[in-house]
């Protein structure tokens, strides 16, 4: 569904992503993990086509076209969707205003016919529901004045609404309370599907407790620099992310500092 | 504020507390003025008036170039046919330029004494007794003055020191003499005589002030700073100050000014101009103590001075730091000409006006360059019969691409009847600028006190506070030894920014 | 000053005078002569008035505009004229004025409480003008363009309240302009007595491309207790220059609302002042203008606390797009005794192109010590990070910059008190946004 080969980016001049190469199936899910800045969070924003990160080698592939030619809009409408590490307050714009513009759009885009407001109400309510969110959340203005479990839920509700192919959920997990974690984690795990592919992105293994990925990936100065399967994320959480340095280092080009 | 009441018997009367808040206010804005000595030395001094022979006589007596009197001359002939800016928000009554000295100079200073060693001790004295001594053995560590008494400069500390890095500092009639093709290059480039009202006077008749270059990437090593004095009666003084940090350069300048008691309003109409290079950086801070005048509004110092800075290179930056305390009136707003890209300019400003003195400050951003980034945070503090007004401009020109503003002004009013005003000015004509003016007006509350005497904090030491706490944001920007002065004049103890 | 504009107006003064409404009232002839030699005394303003530094009335003195006298044909306008511009379904009266006369047969006024006048001025002037006196000459602002209406004013809304009475509907003034070149000044009047309330709405429009000049005053006084909202809705041609100045006096504990809403006109300028004349006031002055083209749109505001204990608010949005240039300066005056006043104000402005500008200088000047009085002012684009928001949820770019114009712009339009009206705002608003038709909210 994916392929990333060898995707390098940067941010105001400086490389953040240094060749990525990634495959996920339909059917998978993954997790990348690092230390902060390791360029985690970047990868997500770059597949989902934020200005800003210029992408400057390589190449990323979706359901075989070429992700990175397509405007934000279109990515999304392509069933691409990312879960924001910090979701954006919108003052004036109403939940359901975005849901439904968001959602009619995905349908046009794939030849359905648009939800009529009775209908598109009857489903928002039910997925909020399984959320455990108040019905009133969806006249508030976007994101404004939520908490930041709130914010989460509201990413994860937009997702189960929106039904995407591709879910990419950057930090999904920080901020969350023990049963804030378990509402967003059921909401993940009922994503998941022989269509659908999730790729997570966590500094810690604490999401993966309760969304088992098939594949882990640990990314250090914009490099994969190990990858394997669940096993590999307990290992992480036991030595943390140190003893990566020294696995790091010859694969990045000139050492940065001597050997000790 | 939700009214805790404590137990009754142990509840200080609060009018009684407001009472003792209010007598600490009034300690505080009603110290006396502590520079208001004379020193009695024979002056060499013109008479009253101002015409073009009045010029060469000044012009003469400095031993200036033809290009240096023929600027005078055409900036004079261009303020004849100027008048007098009325948009500010002060009063007063009319100004007499016929009957203001326009040169005054210690009698001792005529033969231009070789160092500070031969300088009259009568005046070497002065500038102890104002804690800024001259000589050798205890010349301030760390900080190069330059001394100006009335009309002229009396000695410049440190200068052989600063030689050996190249950079010149040093009095501006010696920098005629001695560097003439730099002043020439760089006079009236920011602020030119055509400018304004008082620049032009200034331009004509400037007696002295201070000059500095530093040469491209030369970090000054000590602050640079100049002491203005006005002793002589009926004088005004006007000096010109010139910085120009060359590329890559960095220099940090202070300035502190005092003047005696006197009845009569003298008039200070001062220009400085900074120009800074490719990757160059200013700072130019201010401690402005000028007599304020007497608790009647009679006598002290119009303070009429036309600062500018131009960042002229990419990457330069300039930052403005006053206190203002002193004069009558004060009028100026140091402003920065953001031209070279990514240039950033800054203003910090704490003004306090009491009984009737009169503040019109500011700062003008005028971004012309892409990237340009500009702060202006100004605190006014009015107490008294105080006039205190803010006025700022922002302007972003039309290639000034991604430029950001950010201004704050706070005004704190200490009793009713002064008054704090805000003028500021937002012009934009490009779409991607970003400019953001935050603009809040409160006094000292009775809550705080109140709040401040139950936790056993005396009256003075709460008002104290919450000046000190009001104006901390800009005595951070202060070098250190400005820093605990201007704590000092503004009655505020150090409490809060130590540990 | 520019002599032959000055003197243009004052021979037009002398051409029309006599068929100005209220030529046999003495003190309404001695008020127009006194205002219009205040008028010749200094001409229009210049960009050399600090007041009109970012606004210039050139266009003005560019062109001849005819005073249109009293008795001119306005009963002649078409039935219908006024069809779609009336707001259909908005419950409530509406007095229309088709070139600054009163036209009976296209207005229509409901049942109202008894002792409430909706009528014209022009008509009050002739019929009852010692109802009018102790109003009128009081130009509280003493604007050079107050001074012009008050010489040439012709006709107007005459609202009179008394008091305890609340008038439920929205009273709708809407004023048509037909006539190439022609100068209005209509004057409006809104009396609300102890304790009353309404809610005026003031449309001005034209029927189609007219250049035309309108030079409108509305006076308010606001009694003791009284309630009252005042909705200026300035939607003129893109030929048309708009002046308009709104004064209201605030009595006791009164509550007076503002909102101006101005999309339209090549040149517009809204004076706008609310005076706290008596203790515990509360004031609100709402505006939205949205430019485009060469549009100049400029709001003056003015808000004095002239006694202790009131409250003001002020929230002022912009939107430029195109070569447009939008002015805001407000002023909040605190006057010595006026303690306890919470004054606050804010105006924010978004700029679409390249070509757009904005001058905004919001001021404030306190002669009191017990205040709160805070200000604020932005200049500044749509969010990047929104944008990106939106699209990554697939909204269209377009669609998602339309969405957060409106949402920017909503801000003021939701503090618009009567539901109806609001809906007719949002509407308009949203014609002029790029895709604006599909940004609805869901029912």
């Amino acid at each position: 569904m994916l392929e990333i080969r060898n995707l390098q980016a940067s941010v105001e001049g400086k490389p953040i992503l240094r060749g990525i190469d990634l495959e996920v199936k339909a059917g998978e899910v993954h997790a990348i993990m690092g230390p902060n800045g390791s360029g985690k969070s970047t990868l997500a924003q770059v597949l989902a086509g934020r200005e800003g990160y210029e992408v400057t080698g390589g190449e990323v592939r979706y359901l075989g076209h070429d992700l990175l030619a397509m405007a934000p809009e279109v990515r999304a409408r392509e069933g691409v969707f990312l879960a924001f590490q910090y979701p954006v307050e919108i003052p004036g714009v109403s939940n359901a205003y975005l849901l439904k513009a968001a959602l009619n759009g995905v349908r046009r885009h794939r030849g359905l016919p648009e939800l009529d407001a009775m209908d598109f109400l009857a489903l928002v309510r039910q997925n909020m529901k399984r959320m455990g969110m108040a019905d009133d959340m969806l006249y508030r203005s976007v994101n404004e004045g939520f908490s930041g479990g709130e914010k989460k839920r509201n990413e994860i509700l937009q997702m189960s609404v929106l039904e995407p192919r591709l879910a990419l959920l950057d930090e999904t997990d920080s901020g969350l309370d023990i049963d804030a974690l378990q509402v967003v984690a059921d909401g993940i795990n009922a994503m998941r599907g022989p269509e659908r592919a999730v790729v997570m992105v966590t500094h810690y293994q604490r999401l993966l407790g309760h969304v088992v990925p098939d594949f882990v990936h640990v990314l250090s100065q914009g490099r994969i620099v190990r990858s394997g399967g669940r096993d590999l994320a307990l290992e992480l959480e036991e030595r943390g992310y140190g003893w990566l340095d020294g696995a790091a280092a010859p694969q990045a080009g000139p050492p940065e500092r001597a050997a000790p | 504020m939700s009214r805790m009441e404590p137990a009754a018997d142990r509840r200080p009367d609060r009018g009684e507390n407001m009472a003792l808040a209010a007598t600490a206010l009034d300690e505080l804005v009603n110290r006396e003025y502590r520079h208001g000595f004379v020193t009695d030395v024979e002056s060499d001094t013109l008479a009253r008036g101002l015409d073009e022979d009045v010029i060469r006589l000044i012009s003469r007596k400095k031993d200036e170039p033809d290009f240096m009197l023929e600027w005078r001359l055409k900036a004079f002939r261009r303020w004849l046919t100027m008048t007098e800016p009325a948009w500010a928000s002060v009063h007063h009554p009319p100004i007499d330029y016929q009957d203001i000295i326009y040169y005054s100079a210690p009698r001792s200073m005529k033969a231009g004494p070789a160092s500070l060693d031969d300088v009259d001790p009568e005046l070497l004295r002065t500038y102890e007794k104002l804690g800024v001594p001259l000589k050798e053995r205890e010349m301030l560590a760390g900080v190069a003055v330059d001394a100006v008494f009335d009309s002229v400069s009396v000695g410049t500390t440190y200068k052989a020191k600063l030689a050996e890095l190249g950079i010149v500092f040093c009095s501006f009639s010696e920098a005629v003499r001695e560097h003439p093709e730099l002043v020439r290059r760089y006079l009236g480039s920011v602020v030119p005589y055509t400018d304004n009202f008082f620049a032009a006077l200034n331009a004509a008749v400037f007696t002295d002030g201070s000059f500095c270059y530093v040469p491209p990437g030369v970090r000054c090593p000590m602050e640079l700073s100049t002491y203005f004095r006005i002793n002589a009666k009926n004088t005004g003084q006007f000096e010109r100050t010139l910085i120009i940090a060359d590329e890559g350069a960095h220099v940090s300048y202070l300035e502190g000014c005092t003047a005696p008691m006197r009845d009569e309003n003298q008039l200070h109409a001062a220009v400085v101009e900074l120009i800074a290079l490719d990757n160059a950086r200013i700072k130019y801070s201010t401690v402005q103590n000028w007599y304020p005048g007497d608790k009647e509004g009679k006598g002290g110092i119009y303070n009429f001075v036309t600062k500018r800075g131009d960042c002229r290179g990419a990457n330069s930056h300039i930052s403005w730091t006053q206190v203002e305390t002193g004069s009558a009136i004060t009028w100026k707003y140091p402003s920065c000409i953001l031209r070279g890209d990514n240039s950033v300019g800054e203003f910090h400003s704490v003004a306090l006006t009491n009984n009737h003195q009169q503040a019109d400050t500011g700062s003008k951003m005028i971004h012309i360059g892409r990237n340009t980034r500009s702060t202006i945070v100004s605190k006014g503090i009015s107490a008294g019969r105080g006039r205190n007004a803010y006025r700022g401009l922002v302007k972003i020109a039309k290639a000034a691409e991604g430029a950001r503003n950010f201004t704050r002004c706070d005004s704190l009013l200490l009793g009713d009847r002064c008054a704090a005003h805000t003028f500021p000015y937002i012009e934009v004509k490009n779409p991607t600028a970003k400019v953001e003016h935050e603009a809040s007006t409160s006094r000292i509350g009775e809550d705080q006190l109140f709040y401040c005497m139950q936790r056993g904090i005396s009256a003075e030491d709460a008002v104290s506070m919450i000046v000190n706490g009001f104006c901390k944001e800009v005595l951070k920007e202060l070098p250190m030894e400005f820093a605990v002065e201007a704590q000092k004049l503004l009655g505020v103890s150090l409490e809060g920014s130590v540990g | 000053m520019n002599a032959e504009s000055r003197d243009r107006f004052v021979a037009e003064f002398r051409r029309v005078e006599a068929a100005l409404p209220g030529a046999k009232v003495p003190w309404v002839v001695r008020a127009r002569s006194l205002a219009l030699a205040r008028f010749a005394d200094s001409g229009l303003p210049t960009l050399r008035d600090e007041d009109w530094k970012y606004t210039s009335l050139a266009r003005i003195e560019k062109r001849a505009f005819r005073a249109l006298p009293s008795g001119a044909p306005g009963s002649a306008a078409p039935p219908g004229l006024a069809a779609g511009l009336a707001f259909d379904g908005l419950p409530g009266h509406v007095i229309v004025f088709v070139d600054g006369r009163h036209v009976p047969a296209l207005s229509h006024i409901g049942g109202l409480p008894a002792g409430v006048i909706v009528g014209s001025l022009a008509d009050a002037l002739e019929r009852m003008p010692e109802r009018l006196e102790a109003f009128l000459p009081d130009d509280t602002r003493h604007t050079v363009l107050g001074a012009l209406n008050t010489a040439f004013m012709s006709d107007g809304a005459f609202v009179y309240v008394p008091r305890g009475v609340a008038v439920a509907e929205p009273i709708h003034w809407l004023f048509i302009a037909t006539r190439q070149d022609a100068a209005l000044h209509p004057r409006n009047l809104l009396v609300a007595e102890e304790g009353a309330q309404a809610t005026v709405i003031e449309q001005h429009a034209d029927l189609g491309s007219v250049a035309c000049l309108t030079n409108a005053v509305t006076q308010i006084f606001a009694s003791r207790g009284s309630v009252v909202e005042h909705c200026k809705l300035q939607r003129q041609s893109p030929e048309a220059i708009h002046l308009a100045g709104i004064h209201a006096l605030q009595g006791q504990g009164s509550r007076f609302t503002s909102h101006s809403i101005a999309v339209g006109a090549a040149l517009a300028r809204h004076d706008i002042t609310a005076t706290l004349d008596a203790e515990g006031c509360e004031a609100e002055l709402n505006g939205l203008y949205l430019a485009e083209g060469r549009q100049h749109v400029d709001h003056h505001t003015r808000i004095d606390h002239a006694r202790a204990g009131g409250t003001s608010r002020e929230h002022y949005r912009g939107v430029l797009d195109g070569a447009s240039r939008g002015v805001f300066n407000g002023r909040v005056i605190v006057h010595p005794g006026a303690q306890r006043t919470d004054a606050h104000q804010a105006n924010h402005n978004l700029l679409l192109s390249r070509d757009a500008e904005v001058d905004t200088k919001p001021q404030l000047e306190i002669y009191a010590d017990d205040v709160k009085c805070t200000h604020g002012a932005t200049v500044g684009q749509l969010d990047e990070a929104q944008l990106f928001y939106l699209r990554s949820r697939g909204l269209e770019e377009a669609a998602a910059r339309s969405l957060l114009t409106h949402a920017f712009a909503r801000d003021v339009i939701e503090r618009i008190r009567a539901s109806s009206l609001r809906a007719h705002v949002e509407r308009l608003l949203l014609a002029r946004l790029p895709g604006g038709a599909q940004v609805r909210e869901p029912a």
